[in-house]
């Protein structure tokens, strides 16, 4: 198991070919993960970068031992993994602390498994807890405590263990902006201190700042199958400086390689089908406040990305779908990371609410075949009605179940606001009640 | 869009095939309700109005009446929540007196009153079978109504302020606000609740359909007095052919009224989000695909929303706040309940120093503790079997849908029909009653242990899981750490209800017989039930009473604070 001494850093973890399948009743199997390669040595932090959906959670619980691969094998300091392995600790995005034990108990809970004698458990536990900034909350339970201190919970307990590699899923997107920003602070300071008793750091997180911040490596992920579309590396010393020019450039690059992937099917090639082509949930009103936001004064029509994000408070994850679906829309264009108004989004933006619902049903008509269709339907049929199961089998044939839910449902939200159809959520049945 | 300005309004209700299958079984069901009704209104000489006879053939009718019994105690049920729940919700003075009430109330066994309602009915009605319908119905509803009253109560005190703020805002008047708000706000409560209720409800209607009083009995047409005759008689088969009928009469009731109800009942939910949601049940698309019956169900609905609508009271003036308390009225009020039970006091002691003595008080003391016994080593063993096997369903989704239908079914199942099999076993073995008895208590209510351990471990948060794995939690350190706390509260619930279901069956199931064999076991049930065969009043009451106050007391001193301290420390929040 010793490092072979030629190498300075051993390798610690080793992805080779990993591919995550669902088995699908109906037609071909749902590909979350495709073909994905990893190599993680000692001494890195490395981000798994990529929109909700991209299958870099999966690859996180692969990697953790909870999930087994389909296909490929995960090496665990060359030996196959099976199972959870030992020297591997998890910090959750939703802590996932056990209610009804103590701080001290939580913290305790990994060296109790591993059969830890007492003594040396609770002298551990209570070094991870100071080192954790957790001091004098030993006694508490978690419902005591504010969310960024039981995330400081979740990383005690998994540093105690004093694990080779520290996964982390999410780890700050839980909490507050400003707990969020000391926590990555004070973990990067412990870090570049050697003081964290961990040797590696694989993260997953959907923040473009905080990989850049943290990380020495990021692999950006595509969706639809989940795969590693880009390897960045950061080469900034720590402490990194937001503000500083090169690491904005960086931001915005990665920004642009994001939504250079994005765009590119699309704009191509128009789908045919109009059941193949995937809606995100995005709502009208979050549509038509990004482009009153667009229109308004810093930007008039156009706006820088990571800007806008920073500006709005959201996150890539959000912002990055409603940027494409006003795209797909034709009321904005994404370019190199930048979010431009097109004139119907400016009509749209000027227009009273009438007026709004019309240029949306007209937008609709022409950009969402899944509208014609259904309203299709609903002229044909004698009595006007249509079961919606139907639509969401058809649009199941063409996709994972959980994008054809999103599909389905974001093309009623739309449909009803443009008056083009109406819904009847018990019966789950479309139908042109009250469409004059 | 002027194109499809169809008159497709008037094609929409053409009745369509699904109807007519849906008509007939409305009629067909009306004409046998019709027909058994009036079996009820018959006078107690006309031949066959109380006599049971082992032909199979009569069973259909027995168990249509048997259901019919269900159901007018449901609505008693019914009316009773929604007086009873809202006045103590709505009335601080009430509150005070109708909620330990309710407590209490719901601990009495009430089969051990049997008697006393069977001879008070009768009275009301003389020389007609509706008297016995009506103490039967009353047995039933006493099962039901507790805590289906409960629920009401605790709905409405958990009545979300915004909500209450709207409907002063609007100026509902109170009846409005009650239909608007607060019986949709406690229909989820109230529904699941009914279930339960309607499950102890089988049991009790198979117990007091056969009744015996002193040295005379009556027997109500139904599957509990068919029961009891078979066991008369010793006609094992006849016992077999009336399980198959309760097994029918509970599946029909299952498929076509509860599983509708609590799939109709979620769109009261509060929440706004939707929860995981399970297919509708066949029942409810049928209604929604026959046209007739779902525009008779749009009927109904529109006649429900205008009597809901009714102001009833005077439009008044909108005030800031509900009138301040008077000091006055509340003295008036604690001194009136204060001579309340000092003639009430005085009462129960007059009649205790006629009829008993001491020496009674111990006696009874005594075999309470036996059956208290009973009850604890009986929820320990359905605890350790049930327990493991619950939380291997739980944490398996699939198995744990096919498993919370049946379970339900399960607790459903009047377990009194299932004792004759143990008895015979008994007999036969020549085991002693004391011991063997025992088990027929829990009979009936494991499956509430088992749901809500299942329940409990489906709902079990799968990152707290992965957790537990991550770290290599597995063993004995998985159980005591990881999964029993974080199943607790269900258990709880479930134990609970066990252990009140259990002091109820105690004065069926300790007393036992096979033709001419009798089995009896020491315990309060066995003494309950003895002194109710001799008609010896005084002693039924003591053993009633001294059960309900075992009851509150293992509520109070176990139950309670297990369920104060599962709340505390081991629900997710």
């Amino acid at each position: 198991m010793s490092p072979p001494p030629s190498s300075p850093k051993p390798v610690l973890l080793d992805v080779r070919n990993c591919r995550q399948a669902y088995h699908k009743e109906s037609s071909a199997d749902l590909i979350v993960l495709d073909d994905v390669n990893l190599t993680l040595t000692e001494g890195e932090i490395v981000a798994l970068l990529g929109r909700s959906g991209s299958g870099k959670s999966t690859l996180l619980r692969i990697v953790a031992g909870l999930l087994r691969p389909t296909a490929g094998e995960v090496l665990w300091r060359g030996v196959p993994l099976q199972g959870p392995a030992e020297g591997v600790a998890m910090v959750f995005q939703s802590f996932a602390l056990f209610p009804w034990l103590t701080v001290q108990e939580n913290v305790e809970l990994g060296l109790e498994a591993r059969r830890v004698p007492r003594a040396e458990r609770e002298k551990r536990a209570e070094d991870a807890i100071d080192l954790i900034g957790l001091g004098g909350f030993e006694s508490a339970y978690p419902r005591e405590l504010s969310g960024g201190m039981r995330q400081r919970v979740g990383l005690a307990r998994a540093l105690v263990v004093h694990p080779d590699l520290l996964l982390m899923d999410g780890p700050f997107s839980a909490l507050d902006v400003l707990t969020a920003e000391t926590m990555r602070t004070d973990l990067i300071e412990l870090w570049a201190d050697g003081r964290l008793p961990a040797r590696a750091v694989l993260m997953v997180t959907h923040n473009i700042e905080e990989a850049v911040l943290m990380c020495d490596r990021i692999l950006v992920f595509a969706s639809n199958p989940g795969r590693v579309a880009h390897e960045v590396r950061i080469p900034f010393p720590h402490p990194r400086n937001r503000l500083d020019p090169s690491f904005r450039q960086m931001v915005d690059d990665i920004y642009a390689l994001m939504t250079r992937r994005a765009v590119g099917p699309r704009a191509s090639a128009a789908p045919v089908d109009p059941l193949a082509m995937p809606l995100q949930r995005v709502g009208l009103n979050q549509m038509s406040g990004l482009m009153e936001s667009l229109a308004g004064p810093p930007y008039v029509g156009r706006a820088d990305l990571p800007a806008l994000a920073a500006a709005l408070q959201y996150e890539v994850d959000e912002l990055l779908p409603l940027g494409e679906t006003l795209q797909l829309l034709d009321f904005a264009r994404l370019e190199e990371g930048d979010l431009a108004l097109t004139e119907t989004g400016r009509r749209f933006v000027d227009a009273d609410t009438d007026d709004r619902k019309q240029l949306f049903g007209s937008a609709l008509r022409a950009h969402v075949p899944l509208v014609g269709l259904i309203r299709q339907v609903l002229d044909e049929r004698w009595n006007h009605r249509a079961a919606a199961v139907r639509f969401r089998d058809e649009l199941e044939d063409h996709m994972s179940a959980a994008y054809a839910e999103d599909t389905l449902r974001t093309v009623i939200g739309w449909g009803r606001y443009a008056e083009i159809f109406s819904y009847d959520e018990e019966a789950e049945q479309f139908s042109l009640d009250d469409i004059e | 869009m002027p194109a499809l300005s169809l008159p497709f309004a008037a094609t929409r209700r053409l009745p369509n095939p699904w109807d007519a299958a849906a008509i007939l079984c409305v009629v067909a069901a009306l004409i046998a309700v019709a027909q058994v009704a009036r079996g009820g209104f018959a006078g107690i000489d006309t031949p066959g109005a109380i006599e049971v006879t082992l032909d199979p053939w009569n069973l259909p009718e027995y168990a249509v009446r048997t259901t019919l019994r269900m159901f007018a105690a449901l609505f008693a049920s019914l009316v009773f929540t929604f007086t009873y729940g809202t006045a103590a919700a709505k009335s601080r003075r009430l509150r005070v007196i109708l909620v330990p009430l309710l407590d209490v109330l719901q601990s009495v066994p009430i089969l051990g009153f049997l008697t006393f309602t069977v001879v008070f009915f009768m009275s009301l009605f003389p020389g007609s079978v509706l008297g016995l319908e009506l103490a039967a119905i009353f047995a039933i509803f006493t099962s039901q109504a507790w805590n289906m009253a409960f629920s009401m109560y605790q709905s409405l005190s958990t009545l979300p302020p915004d909500l209450r703020e709207a409907a002063r805002s609007f100026q509902l008047s109170a009846w409005q606000r009650f239909w608007r708000l607060e019986v949709p706000f406690a229909t989820p409560g109230l529904v699941w609740n009914t279930m339960i209720s309607m499950s102890g409800g089988w049991f009790f209607v198979v117990a007091s359909e056969a009744v015996s009083v002193g040295d005379q009995t009556w027997k109500l047409p139904g599957i509990g007095s068919y029961v009891a005759v078979a066991l008369e008689q010793r006609d094992l088969a006849a016992v077999a052919w009336a399980i198959l009928a309760m097994l029918l009469v509970i599946i029909a009731y299952d498929q076509l009224l509860f599983r509708p109800l609590v799939a109709w009942s979620a769109k009261f939910r509060s929440e706004t989000t939707a929860g995981a949601t399970a297919a509708d049940p066949w029942v409810l698309r049928l209604i929604r695909r026959t046209r007739l019956l779902s525009a008779a169900g749009g009927m109904l609905a529109d006649a429900m929303a205008t009597i809901g609508g009714l102001r009833l009271s005077p439009r008044r003036r909108a005030r800031f706040a509900e009138p301040a308390s008077s000091r006055v009225t509340d003295t008036i009020w604690a001194g009136l309940l204060c001579v309340a039970l000092a003639w009430a006091g005085w009462r129960v002691t007059a009649f205790a120093s006629d009829w008993l003595v001491w020496g009674d008080l111990l006696d009874v003391l005594g075999l309470g503790t036996l059956t208290l016994l009973r009850v604890m080593a009986m929820i320990v063993l359905a605890s350790l079997i049930w327990v493991p096997i619950g939380v291997a369903l739980g944490l398996r989704p699939v198995w744990a849908r096919r498993a919370q239908p049946v379970t339900l079914f399960l607790s459903a199942f009047p377990a009194n029909l299932l004792f004759p099999p143990f008895v015979l076993t008994i007999v036969h073995f020549g085991l002693n009653p004391d011991i063997w008895l025992t088990p027929l208590m829990i009979l009936g209510t494991q499956w509430f242990i088992l749901f809500n351990v299942v329940a409990g471990a489906a709902a079990f948060p799968g990152d707290l899981r992965e957790a537990a794995s991550n770290f290599r939690v597995g063993g004995f350190l998985w159980w005591r750490r990881v999964i029993l706390p974080g199943i607790f509260p269900h258990y709880i619930t479930g134990a609970i209800a066990a252990s009140g279901g259990s002091w109820n069956a105690a004065i069926v199931a300790e007393v036992a017989s096979w033709g001419e064999t009798r089995l009896t076991a020491h315990g309060l049930g066995a003494y309950i039930a003895q002194a109710t065969e001799r008609g010896d009043i005084a002693r039924v009451i003591l053993g009633v009473v001294v059960m309900s106050a075992f009851v509150v007391t293992m509520n109070r001193v176990i139950w309670r604070p297990m369920q104060a301290y599962a709340a505390r420390r081991m629900t997710l929040d």
